[in-house]
């Protein structure tokens, strides 16, 4: 291969990789938490910087929806080496294997994927809980704070009893312990006792808290997103309603 | 102990379909227990071998794995149905996130309120004709391939194929708008270990009907 082959090949790799302008991945999402944070957290924990580009009106929606920039018509879309992703899961699976948070074989990666897809679970109740009509809400924070505290969170407290290691899998870090820390803090958002009982959890939190990315993420004026706020709902509700 | 992989759900489609589906295109013979009334489940619960108290649950290779995409996942890197790189693994999980909330769409329908029905029905029909068909239409179009990713078949055209045939259930002529995956279709359907699944007396469920929406009801309390 001659030396200017090398040269223009190594400039279509560049490109590719350098889909955004900062060669940054680039986030599509409102403002907002919703299923957008999980992947925020993830890119974070791996210390990788990220840009954010903000849906603010429906017409923002429309737009990338018509450039075709959206394979299901929906966000989360994440622009990452020279492509455009969509799908929390795929999202969060090729970042998770592209910086080795998703174990070291498959058996790792089937547990790791069981409790990410429990804490999903988990996920979906607290997110969709501000959006819920008010006479429906009670209803729900009472059924999201017993999942919590009996269905999901004795599990990983008996997980990091059962082996005694700091992280939930394979004794190193995993997209697991980025999303079961996301869930503790949110859940404690809304009963800041919930792991009383759970005093392996509440180590835990401190240990993975402790991490200099994610310390950084938790830091004040960091891209984490606070909840969203009722007040807030309708003007999201513009962006998505038909 | 290399045993078959053993299925505990339902005697129907629900959750676990997808499941039976990958395995028997891998040409992976498995295993089925039913659950047939409320104390089968409250049983598996107290045995204490479900993770989250939930199923689809399936032992297999010395583990009880619990949750649908967890188990697919697996079965799909086991088998080699999974793509041969990182690029090719996120196609093949964009699409089949696609056809996911498409087929689950369609799953919750014989358990949606009798007067929402046909709004229900008629907004599976456009997603499935404006959103998703298009989608795999247009990605066989552009490669101009037999199979949706990297030239080989994966679990994503397991999955497209499954979504096919129940969208089919709820308007037969669903696909008239796209060539390409009505051949897809046919050329899916015939390859060896699909095209015996697809055969009566296989272990393949049929549709839900009312009478099983009841039996549902009870045992998962719903």
């Amino acid at each position: 291969m001659a030396a200017g082959d090398c040269t223009a090949i190594a400039e279509i790799l560049r490109n590719q990789a350098r889909g955004t302008m900062s060669g940054k991945p680039k986030l599509h999402y409102f403002n907002g938490r919703g299923r957008m944070e999980p992947i925020r957290w993830l890119l974070a924990a791996a210390g990788v910087e990220f840009e954010e580009s903000y849906l603010e009106k429906k017409e923002d929606l429309t737009k990338l929806r018509k450039d075709g920039s959206l394979l299901f018509q929906q966000v989360p879309m994440v622009e990452i080496d020279g492509m455009k992703l969509v799908q929390t899961r795929a999202i969060l699976n090729y970042i998770a294997t592209k910086y080795n948070l998703y174990g070291k074989d498959l058996k790792e990666r089937a547990l790791i994927d069981m409790y990410v897809e429990g804490l999903f679970d988990l996920n979906e109740l607290l997110m969709m809980h501000v959006y819920l009509p008010a006479d429906q809400q009670d209803q729900n924070f009472a059924n999201m704070m017993d999942k919590a505290e009996n269905r999901y969170f004795p599990v990983f407290e008996k997980v990091l009893k059962d082996h005694g290691k700091d992280f939930l899998v394979g004794n190193q870090l995993s997209k697991a312990d980025v999303q079961l820390l996301e869930v503790i803090l949110m859940v404690e958002e809304d009963k800041p006792d919930i792991l009383a009982k759970f005093p392996l959890l509440q180590s835990f939190k401190a240990r993975i808290s402790n991490i200099p990315t994610i310390k950084k993420f938790l830091q004040p004026g960091s891209q984490r997103k606070p909840p969203t706020r009722p007040e807030e709902v309708p003007d999201v509700m513009k962006i998505f309603d038909p | 102990m290399a045993g078959k992989p053993k299925l505990h759900y339902t005697k129907g489609r629900g959750k676990m379909e997808s499941i039976r589906w990958l395995l028997a295109a891998a040409g992976v013979e498995f295993e089925e227990e039913f659950i047939e009334k409320k104390e089968d489940l409250e049983k598996l619960r107290s045995d204490g071998v479900l993770l989250f108290q939930q199923v689809p649950m399936v032992e297999m290779d010395g583990m009880r794995m619990v949750q649908t995409r967890a188990i697919l996942s697996y079965i799909a890197g086991k088998y080699n149905l999974y793509g041969k790189d990182l690029k090719e693994r996120a196609w093949i999980d964009m699409y089949v996130e696609g056809t996911t909330d498409l087929m689950g769409m369609i799953m919750y329908l014989p358990f949606q309120p009798a007067d929402t029905k046909e709004k229900n029905l008629a907004l599976i029909i456009e997603r499935a004709t404006t959103r998703y068909f298009p989608v795999y239409e247009k990605a066989l179009k552009d490669h101009g391939q037999d199979y949706l990713v990297g030239n080989k078949l994966s679990w994503a055209d397991v999955h497209l194929l499954e979504a096919i045939l129940m969208a089919e259930e709820c308007k037969p002529d669903i696909l008239s708008a796209f060539p390409l995956l009505q051949a897809f279709k046919g050329r899916i359907s015939n390859i060896p270990t699909i095209k015996k699944f697809l055969q009566p007396g296989s272990q393949r469920k049929p549709p839900t009907d009312e009478k099983f929406v009841a039996v549902v009801r009870k045992i998962f309390n719903i």
